[in-house]
């Protein structure tokens, strides 16, 4: 078994809470270590509070079992994932489902005046006249905003 | 217990119990968007605390949640401040809020800064997250700032937040909802 047949096994399994999205696709699998019939995989949650890390970890488990090898899944608490990892397949399939994909990180990390006056783009109509409704929302990892073009809420993945 | 533990245990007690506190706003907040808001600051706070009750955990050969959920009152280091019990009382929730969360920037920013890097580590993912907690403060003390209930809530509360050691009388019934159903099954493993 080669790292890349791991990777694309783990590269079917949706994210729990935006299941457009594959967890390969966030960017949060770190790292996958094949030793024999031994398979290491890391990953981080996107946020700590993530509700759905145990569901995660037992999937890729079994992912890992699937293709006959025993797995070890590990998770890392560091500071090694920002959502600058979400590859560009991802954006596009956050934005296809009406979420629209985090701005950049900046030095410094996120400011109140960025998300206030920022040109963040709708992701139904691409207007960039929207607004701030909520920095928070269903999930950990979203804001609410508005567009003001279509008339529309929509919502924004947090810059982490 | 060894001084790394000593360090994070208190950190993790604030976070959760401060968690708990917040989470008590779910369904009643002012109004829907500080519903969705708040009770997304609690889970978060919950979420900090599981992980650094697991780098304890890892230390002493336990579990976060033993920590968590199975340690006596007196055991928990929490500040008096986390404790108090505010629900209804908006002007003096948001006053620890905006009080608690400037506080723990400056102890973030003081963990990062540890030579240990599982604590630095930790406490930069911690930081990506608290930089909203700390704009949905501001935002909010910027519109009450001028309110005298909310000034005379940050006169009262301000002297609290790093007073440790004695429980504050809230405790007892917060512990007992805490740790009730983890208590109420002898020998279940969840």
């Amino acid at each position: 078994m080669t790292e890349a047949e791991v990777w694309d096994a783990l590269a079917e399994i949706p994210d729990p809470e935006i299941p457009v999205i594959s967890l390969v696709d966030l960017g949060v699998v770190r790292g996958v270590e094949v030793d024999g019939g031994h398979v290491r995989v890391e990953f981080t949650p996107t946020f700590l509070g993530c509700p759905a890390l145990e569901m995660m970890r037992d999937q890729m488990a079994a992912k890992v079992r699937e293709l006959g090898a025993e797995p070890e899944v590990t998770v890392i608490s560091d500071d090694s994932w920002s959502t600058d990892r979400i590859t560009p397949e991802g954006r596009e399939k956050l934005r296809a489902a009406g979420l629209a994909p985090p701005a950049p990180r900046r030095p410094g990390g996120p400011q109140l005046v960025q998300l206030q006056t920022g040109s963040f783009r709708c992701p139904y109509c691409g207007s960039t006249d929207t607004a701030l409704e909520n920095i928070f929302g269903p999930t950990p990892c979203r804001s609410l905003r508005y567009c003001n073009g279509c008339r529309q809420p929509f919502e924004q993945f947090k810059t982490i | 217990m060894s001084e790394r533990a000593q360090l994070l245990l208190p950190i993790a007690d604030d976070e959760l119990v401060l968690g708990w506190r917040n989470s008590e706003w779910t369904g009643i907040a002012p109004f829907l968007e500080e519903d969705v808001a708040f009770s997304s600051i609690a889970q978060n706070e919950i979420g900090h605390a599981r992980a650094l009750y697991q780098l304890v955990a890892d230390e002493l050969g336990t579990t976060a949640d033993e920590l968590a959920f199975d340690r006596a009152p007196e055991e928990y280091r929490c500040s008096q401040f986390a404790q108090l019990r505010l629900v209804p009382d908006w002007a003096r929730t948001i006053a620890r809020h905006y009080l608690y969360e400037t506080a723990d920037a400056k102890r973030i920013e003081a963990l990062k800064a540890s030579d240990d890097p599982e604590i630095a580590g930790l406490a930069a993912k911690i930081e990506r997250e608290e930089a909203y907690h700390r704009m949905h403060a501001e935002m909010w003390f910027e519109r009450l700032k001028d309110e005298p209930r909310f000034v005379d809530a940050l006169e009262e509360l301000r002297p609290l937040v790093d007073v440790r050691g004695e429980l504050a009388a809230d405790f007892a019934e917060l512990w007992e909802e805490m740790t009730m159903v983890r208590r109420s099954v002898v020998g279940a493993t969840w």
